[in-house]
């Protein structure tokens, strides 16, 4: 597949956001977007750990699994990989940088098992990409999580003080509101498609 | 073969990845101290922010490694002060003053009127947002609650006449109200306060103030010059009590025009509001 970047980074940020178009990740995009500062930090962690993960996993895919033509086993492979790098950053992190083990510390348990982050793994080898290809796939993908996710917890910051009809409040508006927006990014499908 | 070699692969990389991560552990294993969770459990556990950092355990770890005084925890106050110290096996700093909110703004319903019914969501912040709020005057206490709703120490309640009180006895100073309040009308202050204080934040020019309430400082002077002391200072059109100064003559209560002097009131005060 002969993809240029631009198309790839236009493509997974907006046309088949991962979150809105790909319904991938779907549990912090309503469990952690209350605030739009947690949600940043929650963008923020899986920006990283989808990087890193989509790298360890490309690599781990082209040297392990290929040549032994084991592609069958990439699920639990991947899972195996992203579970325990996820958990040896955790730990790397507390060491050698408190700080930002702080901001993302509590984000991190919740990546661990994340389809979004299994999922962008998955397309990328399923795509063919090459490790460049891989790496800017994984960024765009994560930066689209991150903007699905800030403007989620933006408009529910106003939704607090709206006034919702009683049978709506809660988990049934913010559903309401999670497909309205979802249907606004299927827009961008009418630009471009992979 | 195929199953030895799959088997191989997956069992390899998981050895692989567990050897890592035991080795990981053992290398960047982080020493915890153990008084951090000693003090985090002597502390109040609001998780209020008043010292500065996000929640106890972080003012514990700075405790632990000397990075801030023992007594910036102002909701615990001398005996968490004094408990804390016992740990770190230090003498006790505590400072006696403990601090209060205090809410200054006397500007009732009856004698500062709205401009227009309000009739949305009943929060102080959501009312702001309608053309910056239904009150009159653009200073005055909205009175919906909203510092009701944020203390967590259940301290503040609504008065008869719509405006909050604050249960000193209740009131830790934690200033988490401070923060919540859309117009600043809250701040923190000593508890065994003395002296005078003016009970107004209405920076609006003397004529306007005289319109929209009754009983707000109008920053005529008169108690600037009345003042034996020189502790008032008139600032922004609104009147200052330093309260250093102060000696409760009861002078300026005298020579308020306001409404009887409701404005500023007996033994109530400090903190110059800024």
């Amino acid at each position: 597949m002969d993809l240029n970047l631009t198309a790839i980074i236009f493509v997974a940020i907006l046309a088949n956001n991962i979150v809105l178009n790909q319904f991938l990740g779907i549990c912090p995009y309503l469990g952690v977007s209350k605030r739009i500062e947690t949600s940043l930090g929650m963008g923020m962690a899986v920006i990283f750990v989808m990087t890193m993960a989509a790298i360890v996993t490309w690599v781990i895919y082209t040297v392990f699994l290929v040549p032994y033509d084991l592609v069958y086993l990439r699920t639990i492979a991947f899972i195996l990989v992203i579970a325990s790098l996820v958990q040896l950053v955790e730990t790397v992190l507390k060491k050698i940088n408190p700080t930002l083990f702080r901001a993302l510390g509590i984000y991190l348990p919740l990546i661990t098992t994340n389809c979004a982050i299994l999922g962008v793994a998955l397309l990328n080898v399923q795509a063919g990409h090459n490790i460049i290809q891989t790496i800017v796939y994984a960024i765009a993908a994560a930066i689209g999580f991150t903007i699905a996710m800030v403007i989620m917890a933006g408009i529910r910051e106003r939704l607090d003080l709206a006034d919702v009809s009683s049978y709506l409040r809660g988990a049934a508006v913010t559903l309401v509101t999670a497909g309205i927006l979802s249907l606004a990014f299927m827009g961008f499908r009418g630009i471009m498609t992979l | 073969m195929d199953f030895v070699l799959s088997l191989g692969i997956i069992g390899g990389l998981g050895l692989i990845f567990g050897g890592l991560l035991a080795v990981a552990a053992q290398k960047f294993a982080v020493e915890e101290d153990v008084r951090v969770e000693t003090i985090c459990d002597l502390l109040p556990g609001a998780n209020c922010g008043a010292c500065g950092f996000p929640g106890c355990i972080s003012f514990a770890e700075k405790v632990v490694s000397g990075q801030v005084s023992v007594d910036c925890c102002i909701p615990g106050g001398k005996e968490v002060c004094d408990n804390v110290c016992e740990v770190l096996g230090v003498a006790s700093v505590a400072s006696e003053g403990k601090k209060v909110a205090e809410v200054f703004c006397i500007g009732s319903e009856d004698v500062a009127p709205n401009k227009f019914e309000y009739h949305g969501v009943q929060d102080c912040k959501a009312a702001m947002m309608f053309g910056g709020g239904f009150k009159a005057c653009t200073y005055g206490c909205l009175g919906l609650g909203t510092c009701v709703h944020v203390c967590p120490f259940d301290a503040i309640h609504m008065a008869a006449n719509g405006l909050p009180v604050v249960n000193d006895d209740k009131c830790t100073g934690c200033g988490i109200c401070v923060k919540a309040c859309p117009r600043s009308i809250i701040h923190i202050v000593d508890k065994d306060r003395v002296g005078m204080v003016v009970l107004c934040n209405s920076k609006d020019r003397g004529k306007i103030t005289r319109e929209v309430c009754e009983v707000g400082c109008i920053g005529c002077k008169a108690c600037l010059k009345a003042c034996p002391n020189d502790a008032i200072v008139v600032e922004n059109n609104l009147s200052y009590i330093d309260t250093d100064k102060c000696n409760e003559c009861g002078e300026c209560v005298e020579v308020c025009k306001r409404q009887g002097i409701k404005s500023i009131s007996k033994s109530k005060v400090i903190a110059f509001p800024t």
